[in-house]
């Protein structure tokens, strides 16, 4: 019943650990120290009530989706709010008063407040678990936990319910936090460094079991400590080992269950589709010849930033592809374009090849990455799926940031520019031009061969397609390779056209960027994601013309967009489309059965 | 009149399930609703305690209308529902799937706590600690019915409560329920089975279709076998 909670967590963090910060500075003494962390999180704790109460209830019937990608805006949001409140440098809080020491155990020296913290984890689990099993308030969030109707039909609010629930939740996220902070920095970024850390040992752990989870924290922060001394650079690697090999051995974690059937699908009801008719192939044909001819009347700016949206449509159709038709909503797909990106830069910075050569190359970079991670993201469905890929796309991103040997870091890698024939903004729009139609044909053609048919399959019914034969998790890693690759072309070309990679073409505001392109269009057709990405990214261009507070904006407009469109933009959509043709034809018979089995 | 529903028709999506229906239950008596699978019966129940959400119609209970306020509001006045398929909480013991279902007393009706439930049910009083899923079906349904108890209500829906239990089992219950009505309950069951009905029910209604068929005293059901043959399977 706490599932909707994943996203919002890290930001419920993070800003735990600025008010204790801020309240310990203020408040003196040691009952001023541990009072301001409890108060911190008793604030937080309220806050997060309150976005219960004004956000969180509105969209408890949208597809699960739809709710994490609303936390989601809210992180967001929240990590400007936060820069505006408390700046952008890094905050170092006050020691602990009483363990400022350190303790001598087995010749080693280890932090009192270490010790502490080892402590204090167990107690709180233990107080935890008496408050589940020894009030009448833990009773009734178990029994919701298994059938809220009934719940309710005992005559228990469980709108309060769920408030309470959520607000204990954020409690004990903003407690965390706040104790951070005789440990480590205060920063604007460590609200999805924990999330990547709570992912993983969620994952290990097994999906909603407690006993797990604490278990799986240990296992992580040993690697974690362990992994420090002796392989500096790859302790995150080592965590990820790990994970995989926990995985594999047990797909739902240590302590999971295996999760319903019913799962597998986005809850998004996903209408037939046919190939375009031939006047649609037309239209269409007609809509890259005026963007090929604009060239000649747009100036060098304005084309720049039209191979900028050209790029977004190429990396939107390949989330789309793996989304709607697979069924695989990634929270990470950055991850895929920005190791593209990596890709082309290290062909042309460290083997001196030339641009031809990168945009061959380059993608596979995304093939790869997508290989690997995808191996073990079809292992889950659903949210989880989403989760990981997420974390996964940190990883890649960590790496980027901290291997400053071969990326630069926070650097980036410069000087990653077009061949001289292509370097003229109107000669490199009509690349682009060239490839972006090339792929979102590609694709869509993919749609509608064999591999389609049997991913959609896949998608709607997993104990189905496996009786006919399909190999649900084999077919969606394929889809997952295909989208991964894709994503890293569009990356390459983002790299020439910047002449520059970041880790941030990494970062998770590119990956919401693309849920956004999706949702925003439309999901039922590939169209859908073209014309999603072109209104979005133009959009986003302008605003972040006119403000600095990007991600602010940003997560306030995915934050409405859920809202707004609480059965989500699908079922928007479809209502219009009903209502102005009622009688549209069921064409693409074959596609047509296998969606409608379900 | 306990309970008054008049006009009540409900839908699930698209599909119309329920037709004008209408029935009464006056205090302290027991009606027993009767139909054929699917005909409706859980469907009505379901609607009265407002966990269907497409319904439309009167519903007054105590006189208050009820048919546009959430469930928990609904229950806390005293209208308890005992579901058909048990949804006993299978992860909590018999104690604690108690303390779900408890309600302030309410003045003028009888207050249970879960020692007189073990009194009604003696084979739960074995077995406080255990959890609702280690439990046969027969005791699973006097802990759903017990939790229902807890509240307090004034008046109980109980949805086939004989549905799959042993005979002997299915005695022990209709003992039950007239005990709860020895203490001043108001009781609708729903029933396939006419046999258990007759045990304990004053008057009958016979739904059918989604619309009710029937109306009157067990004995003019008796006396009218070709109503029972047309709407009962038997
Ligand atoms: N959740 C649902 N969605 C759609 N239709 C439903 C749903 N629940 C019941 N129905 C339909 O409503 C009709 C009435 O069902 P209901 O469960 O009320 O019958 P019943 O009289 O309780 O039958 P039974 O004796 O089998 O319990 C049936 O045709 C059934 O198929
Ligand atoms: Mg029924």
């Amino acid at each position: 019943m706490t599932r909707i909670v994943n996203f919002a967590h890290g930001a419920f963090y993070m800003v735990g650990a600025y008010l204790a910060f801020t309240l310990t500075e203020r408040l003196a003494g040691t009952w001023g120290f541990w009072g301001g962390i409890l108060i911190a999180a008793a604030v937080v704790a309220v806050l997060g009530a309150l976005l219960e109460i004004v956000l969180l209830r509105r969209i408890y019937r949208a597809p699960e989706l739809f709710q994490l990608l609303a936390t989601f805006g809210v992180t967001l949001m929240v990590q400007d709010i936060v820069v505006l409140i408390w700046g952008p440098e890094d905050l170092m809080g006050r020691r602990a008063p009483g363990f400022r020491g350190a303790v001598e155990i087995m010749g080693q020296l280890v932090p009192a407040y270490d010790l502490l913290l080892i402590v204090l984890g167990p107690t709180v689990l233990g107080l935890l678990w008496l408050l589940f099993h020894r009030t009448r308030w833990g009773v009734l969030v178990r029994a919701a936990t298994q059938d809220r109707d009934m719940v309710a039909a005992l005559g228990v609010n469980q709108k309060w319910l769920f408030t309470s629930v959520f607000a204990l939740g954020v409690f004990l996220a903003a407690l965390g936090g706040a104790l951070q902070i005789p440990r480590d920095a205060v920063s604007h970024s460590m609200d999805l460094r924990i999330i990547v850390d709570v992912f993983v040992v969620v994952v290990i752990g097994g999906l909603g079991s407690v006993t797990g989870a604490f278990l799986a924290a240990i296992i992580v922060s040993e690697l974690n400590a362990f992994g420090i001394l002796i392989f500096p650079k790859i302790s995150l690697v080592l965590v990820f080992l790990v994970m995989a090999v926990v995985l594999v051995i047990r797909p739902y974690g240590l302590f999971g269950k295996a999760e319903g059937a019913q799962r597998t699908s986005l809850g998004l009801s996903i209408r037939p589709w046919r190939p375009f008719t031939q006047a649609e192939r037309i239209a269409v044909g007609a809509g890259v010849l005026v963007a090929a001819s604009l060239p000649l009347f747009l100036g060098n700016y304005a084309l720049t930033v039209g191979s900028e949206i050209l790029v977004f449509v190429l990396f939107a159709a390949s989330l789309h592809f793996m989304m709607t038709v697979g069924g695989l909503a990634s929270f990470g797909h950055a991850a895929y374009f920005g190791l593209g990106a990596y890709g082309a830069a290290f062909m042309v910075k460290l083997f001196g090849a030339p641009m031809e050569v990168a945009l061959l190359m380059g993608p596979l970079m995304g093939l790869v990455g997508a290989v690997l991670f995808g191996w073990f993201c079809v292992r889950l469905s659903g949210v989880y799926f989403a989760m990981l890929t997420l974390a996964f796309a940190q990883i890649a991103w960590s790496i980027a940031f901290q291997w400053v040997e071969v990326t630069g870091g926070d650097n980036g890698m410069l000087g990653i520019w077009p061949a001289s024939w292509a370097s003229k903004p109107a000669a490199f729009f009509w690349l682009v031009l060239g490839v972006v139609t090339v792929g979102v044909c590609i694709l869509r053609v993919l749609v509608f061969s064999p591999f389609g048919f049997a991913l959609r399959a896949a998608r709607d019914s997993t104990l189905r397609s496996e009786a006919i034969g399909i190999d649900r998790r084999n077919v969606q890693w394929a889809a997952f390779i295909v989208a991964g690759t894709f994503a890293g072309i569009a990356g390459v070309l983002f790299a020439f056209l910047k002449g520059s990679v970041f880790p941030d073409n990494l970062g998770i505001p590119i990956s919401v960027d693309g849920l956004v392109m999706v949702l925003l269009g439309g999901i039922e057709t590939v169209s859908g994601a073209v014309v999603g990405a072109v209104v979005y990214k133009a959009l986003a261009i302008w605003l972040m013309s006119q403000t600095e507070m990007s991600k602010l904006i940003l997560g306030a407009v995915v934050v409405l967009l859920v809202v707004a469109f609480p059965k989500g933009i699908v079922g928007f959509l479809e209502d219009l489309r009903h209502r102005r043709r009622p009688a549209s034809p069921p064409a693409g018979f074959k596609a047509a059965k296998v969606e409608a089995a379900e | 009149m306990k309970l008054e529903v008049s006009g009540l028709n409900s839908h699930y999506g698209p599909a119309h399930i329920l037709f004008d229906v209408a029935f009464e239950v006056g205090a302290g008596e027991v009606v027993a609703l009767l139909g054929r699978n699917g005909a409706g019966k859980s469907t009505t129940f379901r609607s009265v305690v407002g966990l269907v959400s497409q319904r439309e119609g009167q519903i007054r209970f105590d006189g208050t209308d009820i048919s546009r306020m959430p469930t928990y509001d609904i229950v806390r006045r005293g209208l308890g529902y005992v579901p058909e398929d048990r949804r006993i909480f299978t992860e909590l013991t018999v104690e604690e799937n108690f303390s779900v279902g408890l309600q302030p007393p309410r003045p003028g009706v009888a207050t249970w706590t879960p020692e007189r439930i073990y009194q009604l049910f003696p084979n739960l009083g074995e077995m406080r600690k255990r959890p609702g899923g280690q439990m046969s079906g027969g005791e699973q349904q006097m802990l759903t019915i017990g939790r229902t108890l807890m509240g307090n209500p004034s008046l109980v829906l109980l949805d086939e409560p004989s549905e799959g239990l042993a005979p002997k089992i299915v005695e022990q219950m209709a003992d039950a329920i007239l005990a709860m009505r020895k203490e001043g309950l108001s009781i609708v069951i729903s029933e396939q089975n006419l046999h258990f009905a007759k045990l304990i029910s004053d008057r009958a209604y016979i739904i059918e279709k989604g619309r009710m068929r029937f109306s009157g005293t067990m004995a003019e059901l008796e006396a009218n076998p070709e109503i029972r043959d047309a709407y009962l399977a038997v």
